[in-house]
């Protein structure tokens, strides 16, 4: 798509005033719904979405049950008030994409082995969309994991890095994402660096993948911190010392 | 204890080395590091590292008492919900009354509740409960309430303190499953009160010197004292 609009100005900000290297304003809380064994709710930028975590609990349908181990089941929906147009609700070709690959990463940090002919079921609602909600869906889905007590070797990240104007900038907005060269959302697992998700969508070079991939693992770490002391706060206002 | 604080830990929190310490309940070792599998309470004993879980679904262990929901009646037995994540097998020889084959729903029903304890659990978490041990009943009357399985242990307290406090002040009959299920019968000023008194250690759970604070409460309401 070509625009006349400027997404970087002369001094090198971008359209909110953020650098390229710089993340949108996150807040993230942790246990906000009762009925799920634990949630979270998270605003990333413009991004609203909050996430429900179910189980570990019987498989439904039996044929799905894995003897060995549990199944995750990830859930992306956006509600239909989260975008402009009204969304079309119901599960469409992009969101069953976006569920798949979550779940897909989510299973790879889950000690799914201690639960065998389980499914551990994480329902992702959009609230309010503005660029990266796969990222923001999979942050809050990490967190909620962990407030459900599920045991797991990591709590999964993502973030998103992207070339606007010819430039390699971190966590796209709205405008960039959609004027833009290049999107390339991943998700890793802080502790080891090993990516569960990547994506890409436009042209970069080798050079400027290298180069965006590194930047996005420096925000999924950044986002990581953010993560951690969002859980512990909840916690550990509960203590009582004496 | 002392006037130490209990460390909330989160999933990948390094804990220790592995050289130094071995890993215990709730942790695994990646590259001679012990790392924390799930959020809790960190807890250390002589060389080994826990995590005491803060939140999650009941792991059972052998031996312990639970609560159960009938789901399903078999022609050999029952399908119990131990509330833990598949449901449990109650086998007819496992029960108190003579039951012939195909006649499990004379004696249990979907619905009923029964307290037992776990027989066995293999590999694939099947899980094998058993109702032949003492004192275990089907459920009739009185109140069951749940509570997050992983604070059962203070519920109880040490060696049944808890309990006991419980029971000195308030006239009840309280089972208490390791699942997270509680029975509570008595009258119904009684079991409002049990309910108060179990919601404020729940809440409470992992604060210090617990057991004398409620034990005030108690006091202040008490009609009688029963030895």
């Amino acid at each position: 798509m070509k625009s006349d609009k400027k997404l970087i100005d002369d001094a090198g900000k971008r359209l909110d005033g953020r650098g390229p290297e710089e993340l949108r304003k996150i807040k993230i809380e942790v246990g906000v719904l009762h009925r799920a064994s634990g949630s979270c709710y998270l605003e990333w930028g413009g991004n609203k979405v909050m996430v429900a975590v179910y189980g570990p609990r019987e498989a439904i349908p039996r044929h799905t049950q894995n003897l060995l181990r549990a199944i995750v089941n990830a859930r992306y929906n956006m509600a239909a008030f989260s975008v402009e147009d009204r969304k079309r609700p119901g599960p469409d070709r992009r969101s069953k994409e976006i569920s798949k690959v979550i779940s897909e990463a989510l299973e790879k940090v889950i000690l799914t082995e201690q639960f065998p002919r389980a499914s551990i079921d994480v329902n992702i609602e959009v609230l309010d969309a503005e660029a990266g909600t796969r990222c923001a869906g999979l942050t809050a889905a990490g967190v909620a994991l962990a407030d459900a007590g599920i045991p797991m070797k990591d709590i999964p990240v993502a973030c998103s890095a992207g070339k606007i104007e010819g430039r390699v900038v971190l966590d796209l907005g709205k405008e960039e994402d959609n004027l833009g060269d290049a999107d390339l959302p991943i998700a890793i697992s802080p502790r080891t660096n090993e990516i569960l998700l990547l994506q890409m969508d436009g042209h970069l070079t080798l050079e400027e993948f290298n180069k965006a991939l590194d930047f996005a693992i420096k925000g999924c770490n950044a986002v990581s911190e953010i993560q951690k002391k969002a859980i512990l706060d909840k916690y550990q206002s509960v203590e009582v010392v004496e | 204890m002392p006037n130490e604080k209990r460390k909330i830990v989160f999933p990948s929190q390094i804990l220790g080395d592995a050289k130094s310490h071995k890993a215990g309940r709730g942790t695994f070792i990646e590259e001679g590091k012990i790392i924390s599998q799930r959020l809790g309470i960190l807890n250390v004993n002589s060389d080994y590292i826990n995590v005491m879980p803060l939140k999650g679904r009941y792991d059972p262990i052998v031996g312990d008492f639970v609560i159960g929901v009938v789901e399903e009646a078999l022609s050999s037995g029952w399908l119990v919900d131990i509330n833990a994540p598949s449901p449990a097998f109650l086998h007819g020889e496992e029960v108190p009354w003579d039951v012939e084959f195909g006649d499990a729903e004379k004696y249990l029903n979907r619905g009923d509740s029964v307290m037992a304890k776990v027989l066995q659990i293999n590999e694939l978490k099947k899980m094998q409960i058993t109702m032949k041990d003492r004192n275990l009943y089907k459920i009739n009357g009185g109140h069951i309430i749940e509570v997050e399985p992983s604070r059962v242990p203070r519920i109880i307290g040490k060696k049944g303190s808890m309990i006991a406090l419980i029971k000195k002040y308030i006239r009840c009959r309280i089972f208490v499953g390791q699942n997270g299920k509680i029975w509570v019968d008595g009258d119904t000023e009684s079991i409002e009160r049990v309910l108060q008194v179990i919601h404020k250690i729940e809440s409470e759970a992992i604060t210090f010197g617990l057991t004398n604070r409620i034990e005030e409460l108690l006091k202040k309401d008490a009609r009688n004292v029963h030895l």
